[in-house]
């Protein structure tokens, strides 16, 4: 199992310190061979998740009676998504191969890519919440060297310093839960952790604590409100990262964790409530962000911050299963839609503006279908993956009687159609509205670029039927699977014609919203701009994301930095380096003595403070 | 002679094989000089493989009559001084082949100056005798001041005034007060074990004399508000200074905290605890905030240390083994870490003489070898996990958790704001356009830098990857042990 951690790693060191001397075509096998390996590895082994085996590398920490091993779980969750990070990351390997052909730091980038893989497996399989907090960490570290991989744009540098700092903001309260835990537990192993809150023994104020600290984490990770700022600026990176990092796998490490300690949020409500509410308020908020974006990267972004949203609500009402088949589902149709968009700015020589694009369809066939296909996943139209797996958080929603947030999640359904849709008859509907120079070298993408996307598409396609809904058949396949790791199993009542009315509800909600997209942006071209002229004020507060950069900018920033440097200049050199100069000069001038002493001779100086000390020893020594 | 005297001596004999060198072969001195303290560095190894880790008492003792009978040489070492003796044993070496090119004038006196330096600095760290060890702590500042005051950049002489001002002004007190608890505790021995055999003075005695010693060490730290002398000695001293002053000199405080200041005056002490524990904090938050503000990239790293020397000291005043682990850990990450630092920042200013964060630019570009180097030593620094600086400040805020949580709250605020200045610092110099201005300058590292790098590039992941090899080392000394709770829950 080990293997699975040492290839990705031992690639990225290879490439980190010989990667420049290294041929390109051997370093295009290499890296992305280094993440196949693991993936088959972790197929091989994947019947044997269901055992929960620990492997033990070695002891990593040890204080007072603590002891924090090395070591990986392999259970259903973990087995999960080592599968889901290793395809995926596969994948967008193999994508990047084609993407970054031209780039000059070529063997930087899979360097980078490949240590990006390793820190998440550890994320993912680690057996205790420690080790799991150097996966979470390493990530992070990744996503900031990726997100300014072009670093010699300013924005470039200032977005891959943003994400940094917020998320080091989330971990501190990370950080402080898993002190609590380890207080309380004694010990920072899952199976322990899980055992200790199953039997009983942890107060529900506790858990309350811990778990509203761990889930601040979360909101920085996984980018909730209020720390969700670094995500949209996070697309300085390189197309492939986003899909990768910034959409399919670290992203969602907040909702892994929370899954991972479902015994700790089963046990407060408190909590739980906050995670959901959070959670379907950032998923509602981002979509309408989406709306009126005309970066498509910046769509995509605001759209993977809603659908984590989802995540987040589902796993705050207690749907950990349905949780987790969002995430996988999300990975493959958002990993899509951005490996798409990133063919589409590949063909257009860099351009992501997409008033500045459409009628792509014919140029580029495949990547139009595959993105249409990715986007009929995410609006929830029936049959794609996207539409079990955000119809059970809707479904698990409206059953445990979280009505009001069931109707956010609704309305988000619609804004999400609405908004993908938007995109896609933008980009590949309607008249060109390129320069000839662009519109002259429009192309379909290679096939490493491509086959991708076409693999992911099947699987956004197909990947859907491992959960079909109650009144299909009453043993779903993801069900029993996750039902292993959930420490404290409920039953809820799902009465059919309920649930198929409210399946119903939301196909009709997702072909509402494709429908008034195209009515938007095919039929009458002419009506959005009206619209958003005669609705001018919220356009505004859409298009400009309700300002919330530059209200964190004015309260937190400002404060901060010119704070520091006005105490720094009023308080450290003029009141306390004042106090020391003062008396200093206050001594020099009052007495002749000491300007006799101040010769400006080093040797002088030297030559006094020997002379003193040696008095004093001399007179207490021999005096006593 | 035994071993411990060997490591002791070496570098008074070396001064004086240096002292030897004629001048004409003025040219060889650094050669030699880096030679040497590398050869000292493998002997101090040998300290390191024959340390009993079950034994917590001192080992490699040496006690022979010296002046008086109170007055003996008494030396030996527990797991505390131990790893500070490597510590300076390794930077020393790295200390001599970074000042290669960037000393170019008496190179005799510097090197001179710098293993009287080191000798006094392993006097301190090995001395079981309260004269001995005052001795040994005076020995070091003068060659400091040399240090700064010759070698230094354009405003030494008030930078290496006010750090020997400040420090004898503490120093001095303390002296006195080794007097004084010497005629109250009978007037017959310096012995530190002589004198904790007796027990503690009575109280009122007590408070003068732990307000003395602990004002000395306080400067040396440097806790808030105590910490002025710092930034302009950091900042002026040559690299080599910078190196060490960060690296070793500055944990001396701690030091004598951990030997002295706890098991001479411990109810004291715990009396001043909280006020002691507030002032680091402060110190880690304001270090914070003033490293933010800073333009001159030597100054933000000294201010980074204040911060950084406040997480030690908190690791220590929470008192418990968790965090005592912490703080010895702690000291070496942050020697190695900000030692690496000012190493790198040196680096830059041979090449262009200008420490001005302004007037970089896309450094990363043109040195991309140089700026992997600093991104590592950054993010040590910052307490990324997997590397060293996280093991550290893990256990010290975890200890300050058992202690009082709201505390760790406050202490962890310091690892965001540690985040903040270093990647702003990184992105401004190393990221973004090149500049024009300094672009013909800025080549990248030669072997000879690599390969100075490289041993604490090593280190730095070896000791997050794998602690438990120093981490065994670390015990509580057997003089504070009663005052070190062991947690009551553990189990």
């Amino acid at each position: 199992m080990i293997f699975i951690l040492l290839f990705p790693v031992l690639s990225s060191l290879i490439l980190i310190l010989f990667g420049r001397y290294l041929n390109k075509k051997i370093v295009s096998l290499f890296s992305p061979i280094s993440i196949l390996i693991p993936f088959i590895i972790g197929i091989m082994n994947f019947d044997k998740a269901g055992d929960n085996i620990i492997y033990h590398i070695y002891r990593w920490i040890s204080i007072g009676n603590i002891n924090i091993e090395f070591a990986l779980k392999w259970d259903h969750l973990s087995a999960a998504m080592v599968l889901m990070v290793t395809g995926v990351s596969f994948l967008i390997h193999v994508y990047s191969i084609g993407y970054m052909a031209e780039d000059k730091s070529y063997p930087r980038f899979f360097a980078y890519m490949n240590l990006f893989t390793f820190f998440m497996l550890v994320l993912v399989l680690s057996s205790n919440i420690i080790m799991m907090f150097v996966g979470w960490e390493g990530v992070g570290l990744c996503s900031y060297l990726l997100i300014g991989f072009w670093f010699e744009k300013e924005s470039a540098a200032k977005a891959g310093m943003k994400a940094f700092i917020v998320n080091r903001i989330g971990d501190l309260g990370f950080l402080i839960g898993i002190f609590w835990i380890l207080y309380v537990v004694r010990s920072a192993d899952f199976i322990k952790i899980n055992s200790f809150v199953s039997s009983g023994l942890m107060p529900v104020a506790t858990a309350t604590i811990i778990g509203l600290l761990l889930f601040a984490g979360a909101t920085g990770k996984s980018a909730q409100i209020p720390l969700y700022v670094w995500l949209p600026d996070a697309m300085e990176g390189p197309t492939p990262v986003s899909a990768l990092i910034h959409a399919a796998t670290m992203v969602t490490a907040g909702v892994y964790m929370i899954v991972r300690l479902n015994g700790i949020y089963s046990l407060t409500p408190t909590a739980s409530m906050v995670v959901a509410v959070v959670g379907v308020w950032t998923a509602f908020y981002a979509a309408t962000i989406a709306l009126t974006q005309t970066d498509i990267k910046k769509v995509l972004a605001y759209s993977t911050i809603s659908q984590i949203g989802y995540m987040v609500f589902a796993a705050g009402i207690g749907a950990y299963g349905a949780a987790i088949f969002h995430l996988i589902m999300h990975a493959f149709f958002k990993a899509l839609l951005f490996l798409g968009a990133g063919s589409v700015i590949h063909a257009m020589g860099g351009i992501q503006d997409m008033r500045k694009m459409g009628g792509l369809k014919k140029y580029m066939p495949t990547t139009f279908y595959t993105f249409l296909i990715a986007g009929l996943a995410i609006s929830g139209v029936p049959g794609f993956a996207g539409f079990f797996s955000k119809d059970e958080i809707l479904a698990n929603s409206y059953f445990m009687n979280h009505r009001i947030l069931w109707i956010i999640g609704i309305m988000t359904a619609l804004l999400t159609a609405l908004y993908i849709f938007r995109l896609i008859f933008m980009t590949f509907y309607g008249e060109p509205r390129m320069d000839k120079e662009v519109q002259y070298h429009i192309h379909e993408s290679p096939k490493t670029m491509t086959i991708p996307l076409i693999i992911l598409a099947v699987l956004s396609t197909i990947g859907g039927y491992i959960s079909l809904p109650e009144f299909i058949s009453k043993h779903s396949l993801w069900k029993s699977y996750m039902d292993k790791i959930i420490v404290f199993k409920k039953e809820i009542l799902f009465t059919h014609t309920t649930e198929i009315n409210l399946t119903l509800l939301s196909s009709f909600i997702a072909i509402l919203g494709i429908f008034i997209a195209w009515y938007l942006y095919v039929k009458n071209t002419g009506l959005p701009d009206k619209l958003s002229n005669k609705f001018k004020f919220f356009h505004k507060l859409s298009y400009d994301k309700y300002y919330i950069d530059e209200i964190y900018e004015f309260v937190f920033i400002n404060p901060v930095v010119y704070g520091s440097e006005g105490i720094y200049q009023w308080f450290d050199i003029a009141v306390i380096d004042g106090i020391v100069n003062g008396s200093g000069k206050f001594s020099l001038y009052s007495g002749n003595l000491l300007s006799y002493f101040q010769s400006g001779f080093l040797k002088d100086y030297i030559y006094h403070i020997i002379t003193g000390a040696i008095l004093i020893l001399t007179i207490f020594v021999l005096g006593l | 002679m035994q071993m411990l005297e060997y490591i002791l001596f070496g570098p008074f004999i070396f001064a004086l094989i240096i002292l030897l060198i004629p001048k004409e072969k003025s040219r060889i001195i650094m050669p030699v000089s880096a030679f040497l303290s590398v050869i000292h560095f493998i002997l101090s190894l040998y300290l390191f493989f024959n340390f009993d880790e079950t034994n917590r008492g001192f080992q490699f003792v040496i006690n022979k009559k010296w002046l008086n009978p109170g007055i003996n040489f008494h030396i030996g070492i527990d797991g505390v001084s131990l790893l500070l003796i490597l510590l300076t044993t390794f930077l020393f070496p790295i200390a001599f082949f970074a000042s290669f090119k960037s000393i170019t004038k008496k190179q005799k006196g510097f090197a001179i100056s710098m293993f009287l330096l080191e000798g006094g600095i392993i006097g301190v760290f090995v001395s079981l005798n309260l004269l001995l060890f005052y001795i040994f702590w005076e020995i070091m500042l003068i060659p400091m001041y040399f240090i700064i005051g010759i070698w230094g950049s354009k405003n030494r002489i008030y930078a290496s005034f006010k750090f020997v001002l400040y420090t004898m002004a503490g120093s001095l007190l303390m002296l006195l007060a080794i007097i004084f608890y010497f005629k109250s505790a009978g007037g017959v021995s310096f012995e530190l074990t002589d004198w904790l055999s007796k027990g503690p003075l009575p109280d009122h005695i007590q408070g003068w004399l732990f307000l003395a010693f602990a004002l000395a060490f306080m400067i040396k730290i440097p806790l808030f508000p105590f910490h002025t002398w710092l930034s302009d000695a950091h900042t002026e001293a040559p690299t080599a200074g910078s190196i060490i002053l960060a690296g070793v000199l500055l944990k001396m405080g701690v030091y004598g905290f951990i030997r002295f200041a706890l098991p001479l005056f411990p109810y004291i002490l715990l009396q001043y605890r909280e006020l002691l524990i507030i002032l680091s904090i402060i110190g880690i938050i304001y270090g914070g905030f003033m490293a933010l503000a800073q333009k001159d990239m030597k100054r933000l790293v000294a201010y980074s240390s204040v911060s950084h020397m406040g997480i030690i000291m908190l690791g220590f005043l929470v008192l418990n083994k968790e965090g005592f682990t912490g703080a010895i850990y702690q000291m070496l990450n942050h020697g190695l870490s900000t030692g690496a630092l000012f190493l790198l920042v040196g680096i830059l200013y041979e090449r262009t003489h200008t420490r001005q964060i302004a007037d970089y630019g896309g450094v990363a570009k043109l040195m991309p070898i140089y700026s992997a180097f600093f991104m590592l030593v950054m993010f040590s620094s910052a307490g990324l996990p997997g590397l060293n600086g996280f093991i550290g400040e893990f256990m010290i805020l975890w200890g300050t958790f058992e202690f009082k949580k709201i505390l760790a709250v406050f202490a962890g605020t310091g690892i965001i704001i540690g985040a903040a200045y270093l990647l702003w610092m990184y992105r401004r110099v190393m990221q973004g356009p090149v500049k024009q201005t300094i672009k013909e300058k800025l080549v990248d590292l030669n072997i000879r830098e690599i390969l100075v790098l490289i041993p604490i590039i090593i280190l730095i992941i070896w000791m997050g990857v794998y602690p438990s090899t120093f981490t065994n080392k670390i015990t509580v000394p057997v003089s504070i042990q009663k005052y070190i709770m062991t947690i009551k829950g553990d189990r």
